[in-house]
C-alpha cells in the first residue's frame, strides 16, 4: 500500500530524515517509536503534505501513485489521513460542516454523489455514540476551546466518518488520560480491517497495549534502525534507546 | 446657468448644470420644497465635493465625481423578470425604485395594518406635506456633508415608513433600489433617494434597504436616510449594498433615539466601485440602545468606507458596534468609528470592534477607532485587528480532503460569521454567503444542516459550551 524509499527530508535546510525505508501492506498496523528529535512526526507530515518539509531525495508511493506529486487534498481523498498531534482550532467552522464537506469531497473523488441528509445524520449519530461524544459538539467550532482529550477524540471521529485506507496517527496518545485513551484506541481499532492500514507515531509503549501493532520500527537520527514485532516495544520500555544507538554505531 | 457654472468650488458644475436644466421637472414643488432645493444647491456649490484635505474624507477621494456629466432618470421601467432576478426572495411589504424613480407595478404593500404607512416620498409630499415638510432634513440638515446638500437639491423619491404607536409590524418592509445598466454615450444616471422611517412609541419594525445594480450599471446614488424613533420603539435596519462595480454609492444616515428605544443597523456591503456610508446615532434618552453591525467585502479595486458616530448624549445609554472587513485583490477599506460621550453622560456603555481580513498583499484597510469621553463613570472599549487567513487552518481542512478554494471560502465565511449569526433574515445571509465564499459547492448555510442542527437540539445557531462530551 505505502512504500517509502530512501527518503531524505530537510526542514529549513536541516536534514531530518536521512534515508528512510518503510513498507506498509494492507491490513497492517505499524508503530514508529524513537527518541525526541529523531524525525518521527516528520514522516507522517511529509506523507500528508504539510508545508515546510523539503524532500531532497527518495520516493513515496501509495497504491502505485507518486504521493509527492499529489495535492494535499488529493492525498486525503485517496485515503491517506493524518490525525494531528496538535489539532488546529478553526473558529467559526462548525464540526458538522467540516465533516460533511470532507465526506462529500471524498465521495466526489470516488464518483459517488453527495451523501443524502438522513444517511449523513444516521452515520454521524452512530460515530458520535461510538466515540462517546455528545451531539451538541457538532454545533461547536472545530476544536475551539476543546480540551486536549476532546481534540484527540475529534480527530478519531473524523477518521471514523472518512474511513481512511491509511490512517496516520501522530502521538494520538499525548495528553490523554487512561479513559480517553481507551476510547481513542477503541476508535482506531474499529478502523482496522484487511484493506486498511495504520501508521502510529508514539513515545510510549502504553498506546501499543491498546492498539496492538504488527510491526514496530525504531527511528533514530533520521533512519529506521530496528524493526520488530510488538515485543520490541517492551524491550524499549525496559532499556530505552541507548543500547540501539550503540548497536548501530 | 452661467452664474452656476462659474462657481469657484471644483466639482459642482456638472451637478449645477443638471439642476438648472431640470427646472421644469421641479416646477410642481410646494414652496417649502422649492426653497429647500435652492438652499441645497447653494450649499453644495459653496462646499463642493469633499477633498482629501478634509479629515473625514482623507482616504476616500470623491473628486472624480466632479469630472462626469449627470442626468436624472426619466422613467422607471424595468422588466419584472429583471427585478425578480436581482431582488431578495423575502415575504415583505415592498417598494421598488428604478434609477431613483418609483415603480408602482413592481411594488406591493397590500395588507399593511391601518396604523402603518409605507409610501413613496412623492406621494407623501403631496398627501402629507406638513408631516414630511417638518421631518425631511430635520436630523441631517443640509450641512451634515456636501452630499446631503446635494441630495436636498435633487430630492424627489424614496421611501417613507411610518409605524403607529404599539404596532408590531408582522413582516419586514423591503425597499429595493435598482440601477439599470448604463446606455452608451449617455451621461451617468444619478439619483438622490430618501429613506424616512418614523416609529411611534413602542412600535417595532424591520426595514430592508437593498441597493443592487444590473451588471454594467454606472449610477451615482446619493442616499440620505433619517430614522426617528419614539420612546420604546425598536427598529432593525438591514442595508444590503450590492451595487454594480461601476457604481458609486454615497449614503448618509442619521438616527434619533429617545428613551428605551433600540436601533440595530446591519450594514452589509459587497458591491459598488466606490462606497461611502456615514452613520450617526444620537442616544438622547436613558436606556437607548444602538447596535451597529457591519460587514464589508471588497475585491478588485472596490473602495468601501464606513464612518460612524455614536453620540451618547444622555446617561445610561448603550452602544455596540461590530464591523468586519474582508478585502481581496487591490480593494481598499476604511473604517472610522467614533464614539462621543457628552459631559455628565454617566454610566453609559460603548463597545466597538473592527476586525479585518486581508486576502491579498495589495489589499488595504485604514481603520481608526475614536473615543471621546467627557464623563467619568463609563464603560468603553474598542479594538481593531487586521490579519490574514490562518494557513494552518487551511492545511487542516485540505488534509481532510476539502479543496483549497473551498477551504479558503469556509474560513473566510467563518470570519464573517459573527456578523452573519442571528441575522434573522435567511435570504440576506444567503446572498452574503454567496458573495463572500464564492464557489462553495453548496450553501455554507446548508438547509439540511440547519435542519440537522435543529433536530439535534442545538438550534441553527446555538453554540454549546459545556458538557459536550459525555
Amino acid at each position: 500500500m505505502l512504500v517509502v524509499k530512501d527518503l531524505h527530508v530537510s526542514v529549513e535546510g536541516k536534514e531530518i530524515l536521512k534515508g528512510l525505508d518503510l513498507t506498509i501492506n494492507k491490513g497492517e498496523v505499524h508503530a514508529i517509536m524513537g527518541p525526541n528529535g529523531a524525525g518521527k512526526s516528520t514522516l507522517s507530515s511529509v506523507i500528508a503534505g504539510k508545508d515546510g518539509y523539503e524532500v531532497t531525495s527518495g520516493t513515496i508511493t501509495y497504491e502505485g501513485e507518486d504521493v509527492l506529486e499529489m495535492e494535499v487534498e488529493e492525498r486525503a481523498r485517496a485515503g491517506m489521513l493524518l490525525g494531528f498531534q496538535y489539532p488546529v482550532e478553526i473558529p467559526g467552522v462548525k464540526n458538522v460542516y467540516l465533516l460533511k464537506a470532507a465526506l462529500n469531497a471524498k465521495r466526489e473523488a470516488e464518483g459517488l454523489g453527495e451523501i443524502p441528509a438522513p444517511e449523513f445524520m444516521k452515520l454521524i449519530r452512530e460515530k458520535l455514540a461510538f466515540m462517546q461524544m455528545d451531539a451538541s459538539f457538532l454545533q461547536r467550532a472545530v476544536n475551539e476551546g476543546f480540551s486536549g482529550g476532546e481534540k484527540k477524540r475529534n480527530e478519531i471521529l473524523q477518521m471514523l466518518v472518512l474511513e481512511p485506507k491509511l490512517a496516520m496517527l501522530d502521538e494520538i496518545d499525548s495528553g490523554l488520560d487512561i479513559d480517553a485513551l481507551k476510547v481513542v484506541a477503541k476508535g482506531v481499532n474499529s478502523l482496522r480491517n484487511e484493506d486498511r492500514a495504520v501508521l502510529m507515531v508514539t513515545h510510549y509503549q502504553r498506546l501499543l497495549e491498546h492498539i496492538v501493532p504488527d510491526q514496530i520500527h525504531v527511528l533514530m537520527d533520521g533512519r529506521i534502525v530496528k524493526s520488530g514485532d510488538k515485543s520490541l516495544a517492551l524491550e524499549l520500555e525496559a532499556q530505552g534507546y541507548d543500547w540501539l544507538q550503540e548497536e548501530t554505531a | 446657468m452661467t452664474a452656476l457654472a462659474t462657481a469657484s468650488v471644483p466639482g459642482s458644475e456638472a451637478f449645477a448644470s443638471e439642476f438648472a436644466a431640470r427646472k421644469a421637472r421641479f416646477a410642481a414643488d410646494p414652496s417649502w420644497m422649492a426653497a429647500r432645493r435652492q438652499a441645497g444647491i447653494a450649499r453644495f456649490e459653496a462646499l463642493g465635493l469633499p477633498t482629501r484635505k478634509v479629515e473625514a474624507w482623507k482616504y476616500t477621494d470623491t473628486q472624480a465625481l466632479g469630472r462626469q456629466q449627470y442626468r436624472l432618470a426619466d422613467d422607471a421601467s424595468l422588466a419584472p423578470a429583471v427585478k425578480d432576478a436581482l431582488a431578495l426572495d423575502v415575504d415583505a411589504y415592498r417598494l421598488v425604485f428604478v434609477d431613483g424613480l418609483y415603480n408602482a407595478e413592481l411594488s406591493d404593500v397590500a395588507g399593511l395594518p391601518d396604523t402603518v404607512r409605507v409610501v413613496p416620498l412623492s406621494d407623501a409630499i403631496v398627501n402629507q406635506p406638513e408631516v414630511i415638510g417638518g421631518s425631511l432634513n430635520r436630523l441631517t440638515g443640509i450641512d451634515f456633508t456636501p452630499f446631503v446638500a446635494l441630495n436636498s437639491a435633487f430630492t424627489e423619491e424614496g421611501a417613507v415608513i411610518q409605524v403607529g404607536p404599539r404596532t408590531v409590524l408582522d413582516k419586514p418592509v423591503y425597499v429595493l433600489f435598482l440601477s439599470r445598466a448604463a446606455v452608451e454615450g449617455q451621461p451617468v444616471t444619478m439619483s438622490h433617494p430618501r429613506l424616512l422611517v418614523q416609529l411611534g412609541s413602542r412600535a417595532e419594525a424591520s426595514v430592508i434597504e437593498h441597493h443592487i445594480g444590473e451588471s454594467g450599471a454606472t449610477n451615482f446614488t446619493n442616499m440620505v436616510s433619517e430614522v426617528m424613533l419614539e420612546r420604546g420603539a425598536v427598529l432593525n435596519h438591514y442595508k444590503l449594498g450590492e451595487a454594480a462595480t461601476g457604481e458609486t454609492h454615497i449614503a448618509s444616515l442619521q438616527v434619533e433615539q429617545p428613551r428605551d428605544s433600540q436601533y440595530r443597523s446591519i450594514n452589509l456591503n459587497t458591491g459598488g466601485g466606490l462606497v461611502r456610508n456615514d452613520i450617526v446615532c444620537d442616544l438622547n434618552g436613558n436606556n437607548a440602545h444602538a447596535r451597529l453591525d457591519g460587514l464589508f467585502f471588497g475585491r478588485d479595486r472596490q473602495h468601501v468606507d464606513t464612518h460612524s458616530l455614536v453620540n451618547h448624549n444622555e446617561a445610561l445609554t448603550f452602544s455596540d458596534e461590530n464591523y468586519k472587513g474582508i478585502l481581496a485583490d487591490r480593494a481598499r477599506g476604511v473604517f472610522n468609528g467614533r464614539v462621543l460621550v457628552k459631559r455628565d453622560s454617566q454610566q453609559i456603555e460603548a463597545h466597538q470592534n473592527n476586525a479585518n481580513l486581508l486576502l491579498s498583499d495589495r489589499a488595504e484597510i485604514n481603520t481608526k477607532p475614536e473615543l471621546e469621553i467627557y464623563a467619568d463613570d463609563v464603560k468603553c472599549s474598542h479594538g481593531t485587528t487586521t490579519g490574514q487567513l490562518d494557513e494552518t487552518a487551511v492545511f487542516a481542512l485540505r488534509a481532510r480532503g476539502i479543496d483549497e478554494q473551498t477551504a479558503r471560502g469556509l474560513l473566510t465565511l467563518a470570519f464573517a460569521n459573527e456578523v452573519m449569526t442571528g441575522l434573522g433574515i435567511d435570504a440576506i445571509a444567503e446572498r452574503i454567503e454567496r458573495s463572500v465564499a464564492g464557489r462553495l459547492p453548496s450553501r455554507f448555510h446548508l438547509d439540511e444542516l440547519v435542519d440537522l442542527s435543529v433536530e439535534l437540539g442545538g438550534g441553527a445557531v446555538a453554540v454549546a459550551r459545556d458538557e459536550d462530551f459525555a
